[in-house]
């Protein structure tokens, strides 16, 4: 069994730890590119979201490569994601490729499928070492997020944005190496005094910003154009809505952020898939923390960010807090978004210039 | 009290069930215009760009409203079988329009979700009732005869009519005959009832059809037995309501050894169809039956679909040795 997987931010980094402590042997897809995802769009459905192209464009480049099985997610609805793995195996399928698709629906869902499929997994080093395995997985889950949120706060402070991104993926590679819950912390440590060490302006006063909106886009980097980063880069401090962990959570247990919804029920009271729902509450929630703007991310024809977008204008105006929402397919380039950025900043910016005066 | 309806969505699903109930609690029940140009513009200019077709289409019908009625009558449907949810567009669409369109009515937004247990039905109709009277025989009446009438619509769809015309006969008209012309080619088309059964949105495609001899068979046509049975068959169900429909109304009659193709007819900008559709287009491959996909759009003309079916009926016919 050659096993391969998709990317979603530094998910990778845990999973294939996970995986070859498991005792399997990788396939490492290449890092999602123009090519994988010309790719995907070829033999996607054209009104598929993109994360569904992006992926198939992975799968069927990690296929080239030599794998046989994929091991991805499901769910249960109601949006898309949880149906992907269906689709994408039909296609793989129908194209010829014998791929065996493992996908792990959520435990608390169909508990039976969950270990049937988990057992599969487990099986060539048995339970005991999957239990040691999963507690290191999970540290290094927690403390990449921890590591994120570091790099978000110093990065628009940082006087060198190119050296405080060198660290940081310096540090991911120390997390990377680390092989038990001990070395994680170690790990951990280094990496956040190796951050805090890189000379930052202290005075400066970004603007704050807020990031939501649909998981994928939200957390993969190729698929918002490094839209975190770019930012950073322009001395604004990001805060995600989404971590790795919080994602994880959710779906394994099968609760949610409950604040964070019952924020978004006086405009919209329903669970509509996907971030929808979340994505109204947390901008009521970054207004009122001060936060200077929201930028919402979706993908093209995405079903639960198309209802939070049609609700959006409503929350910023009653809330006074202005939401920059972009809609990314496979034609939206790198150049287009960074000057709707700049504008959406330069408004900002006017914004707090007002507030202070006043 | 005038309650206003908007005519297209869940409209051709629900409409024998909603009428007779508002009528039996005394309220003048205004259904809006037929879909038409103006309509669809007026709903493009209310929603946002990236929606699709038909929830913009759904603006403008409660646009049309707005002035005519004391209450507007738009549900939140979340489940109709206890097991799915519609699509998510259906689950935001009160909250979509009210943030959209401004100066409406009252509203009822009355969530009915089946997934609640099956007495659900029953506490969404009285809850909306009791804003009528608070005579409960009176409430109880209402749904009985709701029911009732939609009890015989159901019959009436099982037995080849469209719900147009099965509206039409339940207000009293003629049932039409479905006459079977012998060796007719038979056809499934396949989509939301919203899409296939609105003239305007399916820029009359089962009337062409029909003109061109072909028995059309739709989703709404496959009895309740058959879709049980059906919805143990995929390995995995998809999660909306209506696609679960489609899918499952496709494979029954892929079952069919006189099927003579299928047409999925699928609206632009539809999320759940880019799945439904995929899976559709490799059941007819793995069946070897001639399949086509009609994808409609603010500005599809009605010649680029005529020509699109038409040779696609005219393949057909090719390939049975009929021409
Ligand atoms: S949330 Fe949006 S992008 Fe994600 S699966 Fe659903 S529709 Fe697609
Ligand atoms: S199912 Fe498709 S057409 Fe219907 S509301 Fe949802 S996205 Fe629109």
């Amino acid at each position: 069994m050659k096993i391969t997987f998709p990317y979603m931010g530094t998910s990778h980094l845990v999973i294939s730890f996970f995986l070859k402590e498991l005792g399997h042997e990788i396939v490492y897809p290449p890092v999602p590119s123009q090519k994988t995802l010309s790719l995907g769009v070829k033999y996607a459905p054209e009104f598929a979201c993109l994360p569904f192209k992006i992926l198939l464009g992975t799968y069927l480049e990690a296929l080239e490569l030599g794998a046989d099985t994929i091991l991805t997610s499901g769910g249960c609805g109601p949006c898309r994601a949880g149906y992907y793995g269906e689709i994408h195996r039909r296609i793989l399928h129908d194209l010829g490729y014998p791929v065996k698709m493992i996908i792990l629906e959520p435990p608390l869902v169909s508990p039976r499928d969950f270990l049937h499929q988990l057992a599969e997994l487990v099986r060539p080093k048995g339970w005991l070492n999957f239990a040691k395995q999963f507690r290191i997985a999970w540290a290094k889950l927690k403390v990449l997020d921890e590591l994120e949120s570091t790099l978000h706060k110093l990065r628009p402070l940082a006087l060198s944005k190119q050296e405080i991104t060198k660290v940081y993926e310096e540090g991911l590679e120390l997390i990377d190496q680390a092989r038990s819950v001990k070395e994680v912390k170690a790990a951990l440590e280094e990496a956040l005094s190796r951050l805090h060490n890189v000379p930052i302006d202290p005075y400066c006063q970004p603007l704050k910003v807020g990031l939501i909106g649909e998981i994928y886009v939200v957390l993969e980097p190729f698929a918002n154009h490094d839209v975190e980063k770019l930012l950073g880069e322009m001395g604004v401090y990001v805060h995600r809505s989404i971590f790795l962990m919080n994602w994880t959570r959710d779906n394994a247990f099968g609760y949610g952020e409950k604040d964070v919804r019952a924020a978004a029920v006086p405009y919209l009271n329903q669970l509509v898939g996907g971030h929808g729902q979340n994505s109204i509450g947390e901008v009521v929630r970054y207004a009122e923390q001060g936060f200077d703007g929201v930028i919402h991310l979706a993908p093209f024809t995405c079903i639960p960010e198309i209802v939070s977008k049609s609700i959006m204008p409503a929350v910023s105006r009653d809330k006074g807090i202005p939401v920059l929402t972009l809609f990314l397919d496979e034609q939206t380039g790198q150049a287009g978004i960074q000057t709707r950025l700049e504008a959406f900043l330069d408004l900002l910016r006017q914004k707090r210039m007002k507030q202070e005066a006043s | 009290m005038r309650v206003g309806i908007p005519r297209t969505l869940s409209y051709f699903t629900f409409y024998p069930l909603w009428k007779p109930f508002f009528e039996t609690l005394g309220a003048e029940v205004i259904v809006s215009p037929e879909s038409n140009k103006e309509l669809l513009d007026d709903g493009v200019r209310n929603t946002v760009t990236d929606a699709c077709v038909p929830i913009k289409l759904f603006h403008g019908h409660v646009a049309a409203l707005i002035d005519k009625v004391d209450i507007l009558f738009m549900p939140r449907l979340v489940s109709l079988d206890g097991k799915s949810t519609l699509c998510p567009k259906f689950l935001g669409l009160p909250d979509m329009v009210k943030y959209s369109i401004a100066g409406l009515p009252e509203i009822i937004e009355n969530r009915l979700d089946l997934k609640k247990g099956k007495m659900e039905l029953y506490r969404f109709l009285y809850g909306i009732g009791r804003r009528f009277t608070a005579n409960r025989l009176k409430i109880m009446h209402a749904i009985y005869r709701a029911k009732y009438n939609f009890a015989n619509y159901r019959k009436l769809l099982f037995k080849g009519l469209t719900p147009v015309e099965a509206f039409a006969c339940l207000e009293g008209g003629q049932e039409p005959s479905v006459q079977l012309i012998d060796g007719a080619l038979k056809l499934a088309v396949v989509g939301y009832p919203y899409n296939l059964y609105d003239n305007f949105i399916s820029i009359g495609l089962l009337t062409k059809l029909r003109r061109y001899g072909v028995q059309v068979v739709t989703p709404e046509m496959v009895p309740d037995k058959e879709m049980k049975r059906l919805s143990k068959k995929l390995r995995k169900n998809l999660f909306w309501y209506y696609s679960n429909q489609v899918v499952w109304a496709a494979i029954y009659y892929l079952e069919d050894k006189n099927l003579d193709g299928i047409i999925h007819l699928t609206a632009f900008g539809c999320g759940p169809d880019s799945m439904t559709n995929k899976i559709i287009e490799l059941e007819c491959k793995a069946k070897k039956v001639p399949f086509i996909t009609v994808s409609i759009d603010e500005h599809t003309g009605e010649a680029g679909v005529e020509t699109r079916v038409e040779a696609f009926v005219d393949l057909i016919k090719r390939k049975k040795g009929m021409v």
